[in-house]
């Protein structure tokens, strides 16, 4: 098991790197420059002064030059400084991590826990009202664009009942400590997380139905049907243990972006996260700051691929590591 | 009138007047304001966007502050004077005021942020550029001296084009990395107080400003709210008291004003007088045509996007200068609303149908809106547009290239057409790889002379006659299209009171607002 967890980390950093070249060509490749964009916010750009930004920010180096730059800074791990927040990347990136994490794990656990209930439920019930109402709920939330669902809740439980914050981490200048922080934090959570969580609820949901459906037709939960084990156990033991690898995987894959936070619902609920900072940097075209956080993401994602394959075993015995 | 009748009248008057006594400003309370987009840093010498000046306008000062017919007013100067010749204007520097970390202010300050702001700020390097020598005979005074009469010097001392920097904290030190451009210090009524990045910045009151009583509020809270929709929720549901102009999209300010309690201005916007045309390529093209940017003129209803997607807020531009501006004439040709006029126009042009690209401004759906309309107006009358959609970096580049025949833009004027209009015109500014400059390639020595010679013309009335020459020069020939004088209304809750006071409106900071208990 060590040597496929030191075989699969050679792999992935391999994976990183190449990751990180092409994500510098393909930002680059895209119109403009940050120099242009604070020349214009400034609104009184002068060729000097795009001049001199380019020069601060060695944009005025060849491309290869700066590819080098970067490249031996993130071998140093050092993601750079952001242009236009005047910050090293790295610690941008750790400041908005505990608000983006608890957002999306939240969402996650959430969508997770429920999708997989729902899903085995429907499953269970499958072909009666209790499963075209979880089908269809499951659609119809998995459909819905997330700003549409983001907009209508914050009319819904902010302005029409007055119940829940409509944007922000905490109530600014409440000056809250304790318990009632922690309560004032997760009033200002629901709105976003319910939103993210919909939609991935709604696919957990559809993905652990159709894998019990399949399970259940299989061979080993008809001998242990004969052995006159009771519904639950079967459905519990033998179907969902065995329909789970395939939403494991999906979940697996999913939780790898959750650094990478959600961009739209943290834009809309203004929600301090890096789903946010990806946002801003991208249309600011704040080279450093986006690819620290691709950097970022992409490690995640390959960290959580591994960590999805040692979870197989454990769900699977069956498993083994090839090396 | 009855004597009675007097006699009730007067008593009236006389309670009103107690009351507007009793109701005078009021010390004490938060303001919570929406900012957006976030400022990349609070340190106004360095960054000059506009959300750094809206926050930055109440940490900084600058030597003087305009009144909305665009008089000076005093700032950090308590007083000022200019010589016969026009060449020599002598600051006197308000007594005792000082930095916010405890400092005083002096004369040697404002010799150093000139020297700062040469290396660092765009605007101010082209401000000063008349500039010969600054001189400090003594600790309150400040003597600047002008190769020649500079018509516009005086225009030049608001906070975000010309604000004081603390010598004490920058003077030796390399000023882009200087520790406290994160923990900002100025001589403003509010102090730095927190930025938590993404969420909020806080300013707290300076207790030992230079004005006496001033400023009267304890806090501001600024709060970042990417969405436009959420800026309108977030002032909706109370969280929020001030949407400074251009915070939310136009089509959301008539809702927005009829809710209970909130006040709506367009004032505050008179010294930087958002002046929208269509930028049009002069260089190949149909729009190298004069015709076919008459036609344009003619074929634009102007009216109707003031009126649909500007609610009614702002003017027709006449021209190049906005209404505000100094030395602005009206006397210039009109171009109403006139298609069978454009078709004419077109006819004589030669347009036989040619493909014209048009960039939108990437500011938002109220931006995006004006472009469909205009798209319908130029279609109407057989131009053949091509609408090509880009993000804000991607029209930076497109303009500065040069690479399109027409694109929508808005900019300030500050106050003097040889601050903010001449660079769009004269063929020097023409130079690729800048965004705001002659990008429509607009080239006529004659203009270039005018503006020139108004630049430097000496007394007010020589320069109002070149003005008015060179503005009528320009809309008979329409390198651009002009399109309207913007307004962007400031919403507020009506127990707000003075919050804009100056034709700096919001940027010039909150030090005379107060809050109604």
């Amino acid at each position: 098991m060590i040597s496929f967890i030191a075989q699969r980390i050679a792999k992935a950093v391999i994976v990183l790197l190449a990751l990180v070249v092409m994500n510098f060509f393909l930002i680059r490749m895209a119109p403009g420059d940050p120099a242009l964009v604070m020349a214009g916010e400034a609104g009184a750009g002068d060729q000097l002064f795009v001049a001199q930004l380019r020069e601060k920010f060695g944009l005025d180096k060849p491309l290869p030059v700066q590819l080098f730059l970067y490249v031996k800074g993130i071998v140093s791990l050092d993601l750079g400084f952001s242009f236009r927040q005047q910050m090293p990347v790295a610690k941008l990136i750790l400041d908005r991590l505990p608000a983006t994490l608890l957002l999306t794990g939240t969402a996650f656990a959430i969508s997770f826990a429920f999708g997989v209930l729902f899903g085995a439920l429907a499953a269970r019930f499958a072909g009666t009202w209790a499963d075209t109402a979880i089908t269809v709920a499951a659609l119809i939330f998995y459909a819905t664009p997330l700003f549409w669902v983001a907009l209508m809740a914050i009319l819904l439980f902010s302005v029409t009942m007055d119940w829940l914050p409509s944007f922000g981490y905490e109530t600014v200048g409440a000056g809250y400590t304790g318990l009632a922080h922690v309560l004032d934090v997760a009033a200002h959570l629901i709105l976003p997380a319910t939103t993210i969580g919909l939609f991935f609820m709604a696919t957990y949901a559809r993905m652990t139905r159709a894998s019990m459906l399949e399970v259940v037709r299989l061979d080993f939960v008809k001998t242990a049907r004969a052995k006159g084990l009771s519904d639950a156990i079967i459905q519990r033991r033998h179907v969902l243990r065995n329909a789970l690898l395939p939403v494991v995987t999906l979940a697996g894959l999913q939780a790898g972006t959750l650094v990478g936070g959600a961009v739209l619902t943290e834009t809309v609920f203004a929600w301090p996260g890096i789903g946010r900072l990806i946002y801003e940097a991208l249309l600011q075209r704040d080279y450093n700051l986006l690819l620290g956080v691709f950097v970022v993401c992409s490690a995640m994602v390959l960290a959580f691929n591994l960590i999805t394959d040692l979870v197989y075993r454990s769900v699977d015995p069956r498993i083994e590591f090839a090396t | 009138m009855s004597k009675r009748k007097i006699l009730m009248s007067l008593a009236t008057l006389c309670v009103l007047s107690t009351a507007a006594a009793a109701e005078g400003p009021k010390a004490g309370g938060v303001i919570n304001a929406v900012i957006q987009p976030e400022p990349p840093s609070l340190m106004v010498g360095l960054v000059q966007n506009g959300p750094t000046q809206m926050v930055a306008g109440n940490i900084y000062e600058g030597l003087l502050r305009y009144s909305p017919k665009l008089d000076p007013l005093p700032g950090l100067a308590e007083s000022w004077s200019v010589s016969e010749d026009g060449k020599v204007y002598t600051f006197k520097l308000v007594k005792g005021a000082t930095w916010h970390d405890g400092k005083p202010f002096t004369s040697a300050d404002v010799l150093f942020s000139i020297e700062f702001l040469k290396q660092t700020h765009a605007r101010a390097r082209g401000n000063l550029v008349q500039l010969d020598k600054v001189e400090a005979p003594d600790e309150s005074t400040v003597v600047f001296t002008l190769k020649q009469p500079f018509g516009p010097f005086i225009g030049i001392f608001e906070v975000g084009s010309l604000p004081m920097i603390p010598k004490h904290i920058y003077e030796g030190t390399d000023f882009k990395t200087n520790p406290a451009n994160n923990t900002p210090i100025g001589t403003g009524p509010f102090m730095f107080k927190e930025w938590q990045k993404g969420s909020f910045i806080r300013l707290v009151k300076n207790p030992s400003y230079h004005v006496k009583g001033k400023p009267n509020i304890d806090e501001i809270y600024w709060h970042v709210i990417p969405d436009a929709a959420a800026r309108s929720v977030a002032y909706e549901t109370g969280k929020v008291d001030v949407l400074p102009g251009g915070s939310v999209e136009n089509f959301d300010v008539p809702r927005l004003s009829k809710l209970k309690n909130t006040c709506v201005t367009g004032a505050g916007w008179e010294f930087f007088s958002p002046h929208s045309w269509l930028w049009l390529n002069n260089r190949a093209g149909p729009t190298a045509n004069k015709k076919f940017r008459q036609a344009l003129m003619f074929a634009i209803d102007r009216n109707m996007a003031k009126d649909v997607v500007w609610n009614g807020l702002g003017k027709v531009a006449t021209g190049p200068s906005g209404s505000a501006i100094k030395y602005y004439t009206s006397a210039v040709p009109k171009y109403d609303y006139d298609p069978a006029k454009a078709k004419a126009l077109l006819k004589e042009a030669g347009y036989k149908g040619e493909k014209v690209r048009m960039l939108p401004l990437p500011y938002g759906e109220t931006w995006q809106r004006w472009a469909e309309m205009v798209r319908q107006n130029l279609q109407d009358v057989g131009i053949n547009v091509d609408m090509i959609a880009t993000d804000v970096p991607g029209w930076n580049q497109k303009v500065s290239e040069w690479d399109y025949d027409i694109a929508f833009t808005y900019l300030y004027q500050y106050g003097d057409p040889a601050l903010g209009v001449g660079r769009n015109y004269v063929s020097s500014q023409i130079a690729k790889g800048s965004p705001f400059n002659n990008v429509e390639g607009y080239s006529n020595p004659e203009i270039d002379k005018l503006f020139a010679d108004g630049a430097v013309a000496f007394p007010d009335s020589a320069r109002e006659e070149i003005y008015a020459k060179a503005q009528k020069i320009l809309v008979e020939d329409v390198p651009v299209a002009w399109m309207l004088e913007l307004q962007f209304p400031t919403i507020t809750r009506c127990r707000v009171k003075n919050l804009v006071t100056t034709g700096i409106g919001v940027n010039d900071g909150f030090r005379d607002a107060w809050i109604e208990k």
